[in-house]
């Protein structure tokens, strides 16, 4: 199994490989640069030497091999390089944003989790059933509703009911502290973003776990259980679930990894300072620098998280080997 | 300037009131509280006022510095008048108007504690107008008519000036100038760009990056018995809907850059009596610039024929219910002495009063130039508001003269480049500045050659000379005159570009935050010393 991790993580060089060589090249086609936008974004008047000065200060005049290079060695030897924005360095960049992503990400991922797997298998027990038909409009809505929308409508909700109920509109708070210095405070904000895109991802596990388990259900070695007179409970638990929720496990998987960088409007909608709101942040300054570790990071996290999901199949499955 | 109250702002049948806002002094103000307000960005990229030209450094920053002068915290809507931050008074040019010698307050001490002298304003200012190699100045062109800055000694700093010019007093308020610690900044002068260290009513507490910057009264501060507050929170959210949303459940007080009237709406609404409004013309614009190196916009004819297809008047009144823009104008902010009056606009070509007329003549105009039923693309910036509702009213106002006219949106960079590159038709630009400074702001009129950031293109001597006749005219009477034929050459005789109307800066906020009032810019009068909270 060593090896297998090895090769694997080995495998992952070219991944990341291409895409910085992707990211890296697109970023550049993208007319106009941070400088300009740094210097002119307040709408008076912009010094061309001072972007100038800029341009050359942040190694923008150099030809793109030079900068790939350059791009390419520092990540080697682990540095990041610095904001072309802030100036700060790009790891302090992110670590200030990744425990709120992170936080969202787990948060969403236990929701979905909690709900998903449990209603799907019942879902699938009770097929055609006025409690299966429940459980599909409920996936069915999740799926067809974004979750910046849900997050909208859901603090719009919570103000709505808290003025009509007190008199006085009540929303979470809008600045972020950490679980470990107030925990109250951090749950009444992070509960609600949590929720509204936990809901979507619980849709979306809750459809495959059903299908999953309709399918285990009508293999061969489940009637065998059947006909050696084992509980159903037992034959649900032991032997349909477990087998059903590989994909389960491959969709939990990718989803996670989503979520680290892909909550771009929900972060904003709730004013969460996660990586999400970085990237587009990043994006829109035309920072490169942090735009490129952005990227990798999310590249990163999808490697990693495919190699755990790729281990869990061990577990789940014993049949599975290693090679 | 006046206040608004919530029954104004919806109509609910109340009589329209509009109480005047009397002075902070009218009520007596109350010491303590947190004030809580947002600011819309991200982030500032740095904390050095010298070298960023954005909002977001001047509303996380200024309550931490004091500057030389600046427009009057209890007027700041005066076009006019300057007043002292750390000057003892304002002084009488000499010198045939070329000398302005400054007297710096004793009293002044550094947040570390150190005294803050002369020194310490000449050197802030030397970085400033003349920043030492491999140092950004974002300003270094307002000052091109200084030529010396000295500091004689502790308490005395002169400016001496190439010529004489109005323009200078003004340039001197900038809100960004803030004074630096000349020890600091000799060692390091990008220290600034990440620490905080000044003199002004607050001290630095924190800054959580992307989160949330706070202050701490300074209880040396310099203007005895301010601030009121005990100390600030700044809460950075980019995002309209969560600042509204933040208000609604008074989670921030206010805001300082400015909302659209349907978020002023929704807040009045919800809020009621609880919400109160400040608005005032801003001193900002969208310019659409036609590429003069691009035929057919090479021909001025063309040109006045967009101007002309434009109802200025009607069209201010119907976007000033959905977007933030509102007073007509010509090239200078209309609250300054400098500006047009309404009979001086109407007498160049796009601010008729008669519209069919105008538009009849933009026909033949059109008609003569060869350019009938003319297709072309109006470059504009992935802004809401105002730029893609100007960009979307003028496209239906060409469509009255037969133009087809499609909008082209792009993100701020790209934006940018293509303005700089000339690869566009018509362009929705924008001038954005601090204190109303008509002499310097209408630089942006000048060729691209004298003033790089303008971007139609031409080449026009006349222009230039009109200009520096009116930017070294000393006497008011007569530099209004140079501005009106400065002005004439360039919306009318040339056409070189469309001012549309000028931005209208909405505050909602918390009625129990007093003390504040509205400037026409969002970079002024933001360090707080004034506002208190009546809880």
């Amino acid at each position: 199994m060593h090896r297998y991790v090895v090769k694997r993580l080995l495998l992952a060089v070219p991944t990341l490989l291409g895409a910085a060589a992707l990211v890296f090249v697109l970023l550049r086609l993208v007319p106009g640069d941070v400088c300009v936008i740094r210097l002119g974004s307040g709408g008076a008047h912009v010094d061309p030497a001072a972007v100038a000065a800029c341009r050359e200060t942040l190694g923008l005049d150099d030809p793109w091999p030079v900068q790939f290079l350059d791009f390419l060695w520092n990540y080697i030897s682990l540095d990041f390089g610095n904001s072309m924005w802030s100036g700060n360095p790009v790891a302090h960049e992110i670590a200030v944003r990744l425990p709120v992503s992170l936080q969202i990400a787990i948060l969403a991922t236990i929701i979905a989790i909690l709900f998903a797997i449990p209603l799907g298998t019942i879902s699938a027990l009770r097929e055609n059933t006025w409690l299966d038909h429940a459980v599909r409009v409920i996936a069915i809505a999740g799926i067809a509703t974004p979750s910046f929308w849900l997050g909208i409508m859901s603090l719009v909700l919570v103000l709505d009911i808290t003025y009509l109920a007190t008199g006085k509109a009540w929303m979470p708070p809008i600045d972020y502290v950490p679980l470990w210095q107030d925990p109250v405070r951090n749950l009444s904000m992070v509960l609600l973003p949590a929720l509204t895109v936990g809901y979507r991802y619980s849709a979306v596990t809750m459809r495959l776990t059903r299908s999953a388990m309709l399918e285990v259900m009508r293999e061969d070695y489940i009637r065998t259980a059947r006909s050696k007179g084992l509980l159903e409970q037992i034959i649900v638990n032991r032997h349909a679930l477990k087998n059903a929720l590989l994909p389960v496990v491959t969709l939990i998987g990718i989803e996670f990894a989503f979520l680290i960088g892909g909550l771009v409007v929900t972060e904003q909608v709730f004013n969460l300072n996660g990586i999400g709101r970085l990237l587009v942040l990043a994006v829109q300054n035309q920072d490169n620098t942090l735009t490129q570790a952005l990227v990798m990071l999310i590249v990163a996290t999808f490697v990693f998280t495919n190699l755990v999901v790729d281990l869990l199949y061990a577990w789940l499955d014993p049949r599975i080997r290693f090679s | 300037m006046y206040v608004r109250t919530a029954a104004t702002c919806i109509g609910l049948g109340v009589a329209a009131i509009a109480i005047a806002a009397g002075p902070a002094g009218a009520q007596t103000p109350k010491r303590g509280g947190t004030l809580t307000y947002m600011i819309p960005a991200d982030s500032p990229p740095s904390f050095d006022g010298h070298r960023e030209t954005t909002f977001a450094t001047v509303h996380s920053a200024a309550p931490f510095y004091s500057v030389l002068i600046r427009v009057p915290p209890d007027n700041p809507a005066s076009t006019t008048e300057f007043v002292c931050d750390l000057c003892t008074e304002m002084p009488e040019p000499t010198d045939g108007g070329k000398t302005y010698t400054f007297k710096i307050r004793p009293d002044v001490k550094f947040h570390d504690g150190s005294k803050l002298t002369a020194k310490d304003v000449a050197a802030s200012w030397q970085k400033i107008v003349f920043p030492p190699e491999g140092v950004t100045s974002a300003r270094v062109s307002y000052y091109a008519m200084v030529d010396k800055i000295e500091a004689p000694d502790d308490s005395t700093v002169v400016f001496r000036l190439k010529y004489p010019t109005t323009a200078f007093l003004p340039a001197l308020a900038d809100p960004f100038t803030w004074i630096y610690k000349k020890e600091i900044i000799d060692k390091d002068p990008h220290w600034y760009q990440k620490n905080i260290m000044g003199s002004g009513p607050f001290k630095f507490v924190s800054y959580d990056i992307g989160q949330s910057i706070k202050g701490t009264r300074n209880p040396d501060y310099y203007h005895k018995g301010k601030p009121y507050l005990d100390g600030f929170v700044g809460i950075y959210a980019a995002k309209q809907s969560v600042r509204v949303e933040a208000m609604r459940a008074d989670r921030a007080a206010m805001e300082f850059r400015g909302v659209p009237p349907s978020a002023r709406d929704e807040l009045v609404k919800e809020g009621g009596k609880e919400i109160v409004v400040q608005d005032s013309d801003w001193n900002c614009g969208n310019i659409i610039t036609p590429n003069h190196k691009k035929k057919p916009f090479d021909d001025v004819r063309v040109r006045r024929a967009l101007m002309l297809a434009v109802d200025q008047w009607k069209g201010a009144q119907a976007l000033s219910k959905i977007a933030i823009v509102r007073s007509v104008g010509g090239i200078v902010f209309p609250g300054s002495p400098l500006a047009a009056t309404k009979e001086e606009l109407q007498q160049i070509a796009g601010y008729w009063p008669d519209i069919e007329k105008s538009r009849a003549e933009a026909k033949r105009l059109l008609k003569e130039a060869g350019a009938e039923g003319l297709s072309f693309e109006l470059t504009n910036r992935n802004v809401d508001q105002p730029y893609k509702f100007v960009g979307t009213w003028l496209i239906g106002e060409w469509k009255k003269i037969g133009l087809n006219v499609e909008q082209k949106v792009l993100p701020t960079g790209p934006w940018f480049q293509a303005m700089r590159s000339g690869s566009f038709d018509v362009v929705v630009d924008a001038n954005c500045q601090s204190v109303v400074n008509p002499v310097l702001d209408t630089g942006k009129y000048l060729p691209q050659s004298v003033y790089p950031e303008s971007y139609g293109g031409y080449e026009d001597p006349k222009s230039v000379e009109l200009y520096q006749k009116m930017l070294r005219e000393t006497d008011p009477k007569a530099q209004r005159v140079a501005m009106r034929a400065y002005e004439k050459h360039t919306l009318d005789t040339m056409a070189h570009a469309i001012v549309t109307p000028y931005w209208y800066r909405i505050i909602p906020m918390q009625s129990y935050v007093k003390g504040w009032k509205i400037s026409p810019s969002h970079y002024l009068n933001q360090d707080l010393a004034n506002i208190w909270l009546d809880k």
